[in-house]
């Protein structure tokens, strides 16, 4: 009888776990291998966020003293290396640029990125951020083949480089497809060098969207093994007192 | 029906140590949601230290400036008004500042504070919370024929001297607390933080 | 210390004589059924759920924000800035699925066993009023945070109501309090999902375990345990095959609740968006009136019945005719108790077109769901080729499903009522436990 449960039970998870992995949405994106769990990465995003990004993106739900007290940072640490708006350390992290005049820039105010990690997810970021190339027809000069026609410019081209696309053979009456991205121009970084600074970006705003998955890991296992004890517990309890039922 | 008999000391015994146990975990999934009661990050960074400066106060002159929500009273005291906070003991509550709750340790009586010619103290009542006025002129007043300057609830009429002593007879029962603080610079003080800490 | 947890029952007794005959009713002489297997843990399952959301719920609306411009904010207030707050909104939201997981497999228990046919139909329709409370409950609560899903799920659900025909149009103003989902809608959403549902909620459970406990649990032998032999060891003349309530099932329950627990932590810590099953990407975009997110669908739990909804296309001018066929859906379970003209309960000594019957009522209920998620958007075209036309495949997928589904009904209503069910013999005593 016992076996029987167990085996239903495993069953039912199996088809669980096949319907969830079944629900990837969109174009499939490869594997960042980003996450929160790595604190000098996390650090290192952190860094190149508050360097290349923040001119623009604001993280308007969070702030300086949670990224210091979960990173592993000082106030002071934080306030003289990330915090370049003058803000106070329990201030949120509101960008340098006024709406109005991004709006101007770039046709729409660049997005808060608060919560991008979870509603575009990590590999995404990491993707978008590997696939920019320069394209003369927009008006920023730069394209992007996760987000084609993004009004974004591409401010870490200094550490990559400079990709151009190479296209497919257009279709008739069809627009043409990017094949393939090249590096033109060399930047800052090696190749691998730059897809660790776009993981620890990447990383960075995955922590951003859900500061509190650092708790939640870190007390997870011991909630488990509570239950696990606990339920072990009330299962011996349950065959001792059914001992009277024949 | 051959093992009918119970064995009632195995049986008392797990039901103890499941009810210890699953007890154990009702308390732990309690302190989340009562903790869940205490300050916010936004409530903290709220409350977090105020710098003032303290520049422009004038020798005899207070200013109020919030922290926590709560008015953080600065007075720059004449000498005058200095010399005259030894002589009060007599009339006061609590001369000595002994009531440790009230002040950091590092402050003193009579003057209660870390440069003598400037008292912060936070501007509640110690009666039911309300604002006292700044009543600094040295002379006889409607309330106290003697009066050394100092401060007046107008709720009750509990008096405090110009250290925010609290006078005998009165409803407050201690003294006006002192927030911690410490000097930045000669121009600036930071409320919220004691000297030690703030660098 | 035992003397004094005595005296202190006295004290009360004396004063509420009514206390100890209800307890000893309800726990101690209630007597259930010794035979209940793995399908009777949901019942206790679903009461704990709700323990949970209430709680949770309570501790929620101190820190919420019901305002168009606040909500979503107030949130994410919640995730960050209180303490502990991510917790116990994350035992909030996957508690809402979970109820609906166990809420599900407790159904489909009543269906298995035949829980629902005299003299329980009174059982029966409590639970189905309590489902229809609970659908209610979970659709406003779903809209609360206020994300981009949240917006437009109210809209295409209030819409649900718009066409109705004549009426229909003013309907979906009145029930938003504006033209479009806004702050009037937040506020009333708001006040039904933590007050009025909850409370009507509370009333049906207490109902639906009274009028359980007045006719007595079925189990899964399907065997009327009163009119069986009396005489067990507790009590000369109750009948041989039940057992206390209390002890034997509140420790058996107590090891359920515990193996749950640990499923639901598990969820809760390490995986609380379910992989966009209990918390969606697209919720974590702030509403949007002018952008409909791409790939909209209802929340995993309404997605059968929504299905149904997409498969009837509009007829005669009018798209009512699926937001009919997906409140019938719900309706036609109200009226099983009366469809299944059965001789016996249990799926164990039923015919075989019974059988048959409840595994493609199952797997119907399965298949809407996956049209209903967009699953089969992506799986048709891995079995059967990338040139398929998807909607034409679906289409033709959820028209049989639907079929399935309320065949179903249709057909055990003429198998038992045209008697052409050759059940098997029921066994006097029940047969196995655990």
């Amino acid at each position: 009888m016992i076996k029987r449960y167990f085996l239903s039970i495993g069953l039912a998870f199996g088809l669980l776990a096949g319907a969830v992995t079944a629900h990837a949405e969109g174009p499939e994106l490869p594997s960042s291998g980003a996450g929160v769990g790595d604190q000098a990465s996390l650090q290192r995003g952190a860094k190149l966020f508050f360097n290349y990004c923040v001119g623009c993106h604001s993280l308007k739900y969070m702030r300086y003293s949670r990224i210091a007290s979960d990173l592993g940072l000082s106030e002071q640490e934080v306030m003289d290396n990330l915090n370049f708006t003058g803000a106070k350390f329990g201030e949120q992290v509101v960008s340098h640029m006024p709406a109005g005049s991004a709006e101007q820039f770039f046709g729409k105010a660049p997005p808060d990125l608060s919560l991008e990690a979870r509603a575009r997810s990590t590999d995404w970021i990491y993707a978008y951020l590997n696939s920019f190339y320069l394209d003369p027809s927009r008006p920023v000069g730069w394209n992007n083949t996760v987000f084609p026609n993004a009004s974004m410019p591409f401010p870490l081209w200094e550490l990559q480089g400079v990709q151009t696309a190479v296209m497919k053979p257009a279709k008739p009456g069809q627009d043409p497809e990017v094949e393939k991205l090249e590096l033109a121009h060399a930047g800052k970084l090696s190749p691998e060098q730059y897809q660790q600074a776009a993981r620890d970006l990447a990383g960075f705003l995955e922590y951003v969207s859900e500061p509190a998955a650092l708790q939640r890991q870190h007390y997870g296992i011991w909630v488990l093994l509570f239950l696990a004890a606990f339920t072990f517990l009330a299962y011996l309890l349950k065959k001792e007192y059914w001992k009277d039922v024949h | 029906m051959a093992n009918e008999v119970v064995d009632h000391g195995r049986r008392r015994f797990l039901t103890a140590t499941t009810a210890v146990v699953g007890g154990v975990g009702v308390v732990a999934v309690a302190v989340p949601f009562i903790k869940s009661w205490e300050p916010s990050d936004r409530a903290k960074a709220a409350g977090a230290p105020v710098t003032a400066d303290i520049s422009k106060v004038e020798s005899g002159q207070m200013v109020s400036y919030p922290w926590r929500g709560l008015p953080v009273f600065v007075v720059n005291r004449t000498k005058e008004q200095l010399s005259q906070l030894p002589g009060l003991a007599p009339r006061l509550v609590d001369p000595d500042s002994s009531v440790s709750s009230q002040q950091p340790d590092y402050i003193k009586s009579p003057d209660r504070s870390i440069k003598p010619e400037w008292l912060v103290v936070v501007g509640i009542c110690t009666h039911l919370g309300c604002v006292p006025e700044f009543m600094p002129m040295i002379g006889p007043e409607p309330f106290d024929p003697n009066w050394k300057g100092g401060f007046f609830c107008p709720c009750h009429k509990s008096r405090y001297d110009l250290s925010g002593r609290v006078f005998a007879g009165v409803p407050a029962p201690k003294n006006l607390q002192v927030p911690p603080y410490h000097f930045v610079d000669d121009t600036h003080i930071q409320i919220g933080v004691d000297p030690k800490e703030g660098g | 210390m035992a003397g004094v947890f005595m005296r202190i029952g006295d004290w009360v007794s004396e004063r509420a004589p009514g206390l100890g005959p209800m307890y000893r009713k309800h726990m101690t002489e209630y007597y259930a059924p010794k035979n209940f297997n793995l399908w009777y843990y949901f019942g206790s399952l679903a009461l704990l759920v709700l323990v949970n959301q209430i709680v949770t719920g309570i501790f929620l609306t101190m820190n919420y924000n019901d305002s168009a411009a606040g909500a979503f904010a107030s949130v994410e207030y919640i995730m960050r800035d209180v303490q502990w707050g991510w917790l116990i909104r994350y035992m909030h939201s996957t508690g809402a699925s979970l109820f609906f997981v166990v809420v599900f497999l407790h159904m489909f228990r009543g269906l298995l066993y035949g829980s629902y046919q005299k003299p329980r139909e009174l059982v029966w329709l409590l639970g189905m009023l309590i489902f229809l409370v609970l659908m209610a409950e979970a659709f406003m609560g779903y809209v609360l945070p206020w994300g981009n899903m949240s917006f437009w799920g109210a809209k295409v659900i209030i819409s649900l109501f718009g066409t109705i025909p004549v009426i229909g149009g003013s309907l979906d103003e009145w029930i938003m309090g504006d033209y479009l989902p806004a702050d009037a809608t937040l506020n009333r959403f708001f006040a039904l999902h933590v007050i009025a549902l909850p409370i009507v909620l509370l009333l049906l459970v207490v109902l639906h375990l009274a009028a359980l406990h007045e006719v007595g649990s079925n189990n899964p032998d399907g065997v009327d345990i009163k009119h069986g032999p009396k005489g067990n060891r507790w009590d000369a003349l109750k009948p041989a095959d039940g057992i206390p309530f209390h002890p034997y099932y509140t420790v058996k329950d107590l090891a359920g609740v515990g193996f749950f627990l640990l499923i639901a932590a598990f969820i809760i810590f390490f995986a609380p968006t379910f992989g966009g099953w209990f918390l969606e990407h697209d919720n974590f975009i702030p509403a949007n009136n002018l952008v409909t997110p791409a790939q909209i669908k209802p929340v995993w739990y309404f997605t059968p019945f929504y299905a149904i909804v997409r498969m009837i296309p509009s007829m005669f001018g009018t798209a009512v005719w699926g937001v009919l066929a997906m409140f019938g859906a719900i309706a036609v379970l109200f009226l099983l108790p009366w469809l299944d003209g059965g001789k016996v309960r249990s799926f164990r000594y039923r015919g075989t077109g019974f059988k048959v019957a409840l595994i493609l009522f199952v797997l119907s209920f399965f298949g809407l769901a996956m049209i209903g998620t967009d699953l089969t958007d992506e799986i048709f075209p891995k079995v059967f080729g990338e040139h398929i036309d998807i909607t034409l495949w679906d289409n033709v997928f959820g028209r049989v499903m639907t079929a399935i589904y309320f065949g179903y009904f249709v057909f055990l209503w003429a198998y038992t009522h045209l008697g052409w069910e050759k059940t098997k013999p029921v066994p006097e005593r029940v047969t196995t436990h655990d």
